[in-house]
């Protein structure tokens, strides 16, 4: 049975992992067609290297995630601790409105955007009103509810006395936050706001909605690529992206690895 | 052939260089070399960004040798950056600049558009002052229905509309007009047009009605014809075609004539037909500046580069569509212009017949028929 | 994990100051929630209720969506993505449960190897799907090899549910397995002590403990596969079409926002109507989020 369960398991990774490895081979086709392996080249990498759009659109990306995960990051913390202390009617509320938009499927959180922002535009003639800020604005809001969902339930397990006992032994209610609170929840906040990074990072439904034509992040860039005869140095970016993103995960997993390792060492003590 | 046209392309840039030089040493009114002087003061020497937004595979971009028509304008004026992006129909292009948001300084719509962006006072009266290779632009195209007196639009390229079919799989005897798109033996191995104009116009052609009809009940036969298409069609595509017909994925589909031609160099197996006696649709492409240009004069000077006889012809080689000067025509490969897929002599042509702008209800009604017929 | 959080620290209120600072910290969010949030659907209502041509009030838009043909689509939408939920639910769920067994470390490895897919383009690995199934694709040619084929995998209604399994299967896994991870091993041993067999022990211990883990897993699923457009329109065929393709070429092709605006609030209103009643049957209403 516990095999059975193995072999199954690898099946589904095997799934989940196919078209990967068909893009990545096809990275190192000599054809253009990526039903067809010609032959290996490393030709559409250099490609990649001399093109002189896809790249800067990935910084369009990488800039567009930064930042807003940055912003709902801490946005979305204040928030989750100013949410923890109202009283629940209040709380629900605002709660049920965070859950708008993750519940709302992305096309209609997108055209509701859009909608919006072309309608200010219009109002106080903004000319070109989507832009990079649009796109901004956009994952900020998508982004804030899951910051706000990671940081919840740290805050909920977090003893309420703690910093209350921090003021009792001397602290400004601002040390006693900064050092107690925000040390506690901080495990929430970092995975809220990776997750938030990942999120605005490959999102294209709702940018596809709100960019503008001067500020195009690289989903946008390759939704209009699948709709020409492909060029194979999209294929060749992949396979840098999961490379990277590989071994981000790898050290990410060490990283843990290593953290539990100490926290058991200084349990055991 | 592909090589070939490389080559020529790189030939006939060389050739664009010295000319480009001579006149420079000898002849000083040359209109194309004078302007790309003057016009650089005009703007004096400050950094712009334009918004080109132009159909996919609509310009030479350099690749496998040819002329990399952007790269060439961006040498010319280092001042003005092109910020270049695409769209698939001339339905998105409408729909994005009415919707609005956004800034654009150059669009190339086809005729109909041209018409319904002028009527609904969309475009910008261009200033043909800066644009004076307007003068190699054929008189043939010149104050066409859409734009009678020549103020909004300069041509870009004509061609028709076809099918493209791959000779492996289809019976020669089935290539009969455009029942070919119908014809049940090739379920699922035929493309559709995936705007709502040409399918329409393929239909009308069909039913032996106007292109132009505004006639409800046309407009109703015209959507159960393609309606009826609809379980035999594998998928409505536009800039998609290209790899699908390619790779032999599909067998049979409507095309422009430009983008035909280039599939067919790509797989030798592709085939061209053009119903001529049901009669197709002839388009002409212009440029144009819309509304919400924020650039317009650096607008008038990418026009205008793209109307020098040297670079219309290295962009054309390498696009397979009609250009409309016969000043470019000598920058090009001959096979090229004497191919009749490109260049359909004028008794063909006199089948074909333009797209003009729709009274807006009509083209509400074909837009609700056309969701209608593809989906239900 | 749940009702903890539901009593905050009741004597914290009573401080002024406190009160100024939630409000401080609140202040900026629930502004930004209501500009860009709640203001946005106001205008999508708008549009839905207003005539394209004229700007006044109408219910011809609604009346449209609620047509027969609409309906269809919004019908089709529905019944493939509660498929692609159902079959994510199966085929991810001993995968969860796998994971969720093993030692932390390797625990921790799966995990990021199910979260891996998500990081990468969606869009490309459709693409690929494409290059997969096609009549002239990679499966195809290597059946030919053996002289089968070519089989039809690709524009059919299995295709898109296929695109739609891939896609989201790991959002299904994921919520599962940190609910079944979190099940006290403790529980399980004393399910056996009292004489379960394994199947039994599923039955009445692990299944009911992990339904948040379901409900949040389905709804993660069902949500963006019912208003997915790209998938219907690389897997698909011309009689696959789904409410997200119309919603999509309304707003880029077609120019009628209103329309648009119209689907996307039916669509909105079924989704939460649809996740309503699954939250209802799980019996928690938001905490189903909250797992992730």
């Amino acid at each position: 049975m516990k095999r059975l369960n193995k072999i199954y398991t690898i099946l589904i990774f095997l799934f989940l992992y196919a078209p990967m490895v068909v893009l990545i081979v096809a990275s190192f086709n000599t054809g253009k067609d990526i039903t067809h392996f010609e032959g290996f080249t490393l030709r559409q990498y250099g490609e990649l290297f001399r093109d002189s759009k896809l790249l800067p659109l990935l910084m369009n990306s990488l800039k567009i995630a930064l930042a807003s995960s940055l912003i709902a990051t801490v946005m979305g913390t204040a928030a989750a601790i100013g949410i923890y202390r109202m009283k629940p009617k209040m709380r629900a509320a605002i709660l049920t409105v965070t859950n708008i938009p993750m519940t709302n499927p992305d096309i209609v959180t997108g055209v509701s955007l859009s909608l919006l922002f072309v309608f200010l535009g219009a109002l106080f003639k903004i000319n070109g009103v989507l832009s990079m800020w649009t796109l901004l604005i956009a994952h900020i809001t998508f982004n804030l509810p899951y910051v706000i969902l990671n940081v919840m339930p740290k805050l909920s397990q977090m003893d309420p006395s703690l910093e209350e006992a921090a003021m009792d032994l001397g602290c400004t209610p601002f040390q006693a936050f900064y050092k107690v609170t925000l040390h506690e929840i901080m495990p929430g906040v970092i995975s809220g706001g990776i997750m938030a990074f990942t999120m605005s990072l490959d999102d294209f439904v709702i940018s596809y909605f709100v960019y503008g034509p001067n500020f195009v992040t690289l989903p946008v860039e390759i939704y209009n690529y699948t709709k020409k005869p492909l060029q194979p140095k999209i294929y060749a970016l992949f396979t840098l992206l999961f490379a990277v993103i590989l071994l981000l995960m790898m050290l990410m997993n060490l990283f843990q690895a290593r953290g539990e390792k100490k926290k058991q060492l200084s349990r055991s003590h | 052939m592909k090589k070939l046209t490389a080559l020529f392309a790189a030939a006939a840039l060389t050739l664009a260089c010295c000319t480009g030089c001579a006149n420079l040493a000898t002849n000083a009114t040359d209109p194309g070399k004078q302007d790309a002087t003057g016009d650089q003061g005009a703007l004096d020497g400050k950094e712009v960004t334009i918004n080109v937004y132009n159909w996919g595979q609509y310009i030479s971009e350099g690749d496998e040798g040819s002329m990399d028509v952007i790269a060439e304008f961006e040498k010319a004026y280092p001042n003005i950056h092109v910020n270049y992006s695409t769209y698939d129909t001339n339905e998105t292009l409408y729909t994005k600049l009415k919707t609005g948001g956004i800034s654009v300084d150059v669009i190339i719509p086809s005729d109909y558009m041209i018409g319904r962006m002028i009527e609904e006072d969309m475009l910008l009266p261009l200033n043909f002052d800066n644009i004076p290779n307007y003068q190699y632009i054929d008189e043939a195209y010149r104050g066409a229905a859409y734009d009678p007196e020549n103020q909004y639009s300069v041509p870009y390229t004509w061609g028709t509309v076809g099918i493209v079919y791959n000779t492996k799989y289809v019976d020669p005897a089935d290539v009969t007009g455009w029942e070919l798109l119908w014809n049940e033996k090739y379920s699922g191995k035929i493309l559709m047009f995936g705007n709502s104009r040409d399918a329409f116009g393929i239909a009308e052609a069909m039913l032996g009605y106007s292109l132009n009809t505004t006639d409800e009940q046309e407009l109703q036969a015209a959507a159960d014809k393609l309606h009826a298409q609809r379980p035999l069609v594998q998928q409505y595509v536009m800039d998609e075609i290209f790899s699908i017909m390619e790779n032999g994925e599909a067998w049979i589909a409507p095309y422009y004539a430009g983008d035909c031609l280039f599939m067919m160099e790509n797989n030798p197996d592709l085939a061209f037909f053009r119903p001529e006696e049901q009669g197709f649709n002839f388009f002409l492409d212009a440029m144009c500046i819309p509304k919400c240009c924020q650039n317009k004069d650096a607008a008038e000077l990418f026009i205008n580069f793209l109307c020098k006889p040297e670079i219309a012809g290295g962009n054309m080689d390498y696009l397979g569509y009609g250009v409309p000067e016969t000043a470019a025509k000598e920058f090009m490969d001959q096979e090229v212009v004497t191919s009749e897929i490109a260049y359909p002599g004028a008794e063909i042509l006199s089948h074909g017949s333009i797209f003009m702008n729709l009274p807006t209800e009509t083209l509400q009604r074909m837009e609700e028929l056309w969701l209608w017929a593809k989906t239900s | 994990m749940k009702n903890k959080s539901s009593q905050p620290p009741a004597k914290c209120l009573r401080n002024r100051k406190q009160r100024a600072t939630t409000f401080l910290f609140t202040a900026p969010y629930i502004i930004w929630m209501c500009v860009f949030i709640l203001i946005p659907l106001g205008v999508v209502f708008f549009y839905a209720m207003t005539d394209a041509n004229t700007g006044l009030f109408t219910f011809a838009n609604l009346s449209k969506v609620f047509s027969p043909a609409f309906m269809k689509i919004f019908g089709r939408s529905i019944w493939y993505s509660l498929l692609a939920s159902a079959i994510c639910l199966v085929i991810g769920y001993p995968v969860a449960y796998f994971i969720a067994r093993q030692k932390p470390s390797v625990q921790r490895t799966l995990y990021l190897l199910v979260m891996l897919p998500m990081c990468m383009s969606f869009l490309l690995r459709t693409l690929a799907w494409v290059g997969l199934l096609q009549d002239t694709g990679i499966i195809n040619r290597f059946l030919g090899l053996f002289g089968i084929g070519p089989l039809h995998l690709i524009r059919n209604t299995g295709a898109v549910i296929l695109g739609m399994v891939y896609n989201y299967l790991p959002y299904m896994i994921m919520p599962l397995y940190t609910v079944i991870m979190k099940i006290d091993p403790l529980l399980i041993e004393a399910a056996e002590d009292l004489g379960c067999n394994s199947r039994r022990t599923f039955q009445k211990v692990i299944f009911p403990l992990s339904i948040p883990g379901i409900v949040s897993g389905v709804t993660m699923v069902f949500v963006p596969a019912v208003s997915t457009f790209y998938i219907s329109q690389k897997l698909g065929s011309t009689s696959t079409t789904m409410i997200g393709d119309v919603i999509e070429s309304q707003f880029k092709t077609a120019y009628n926002p209103n329309l648009g605006a119209a689907l996307s609030l039916v669509l909105m209103v079924l989704i939460f109507v649809c996740v309503g009643i699954m939250n209802r049957f799980a019996g928690s209403d938001t905490e189903g989020q909250v797992v992730v």
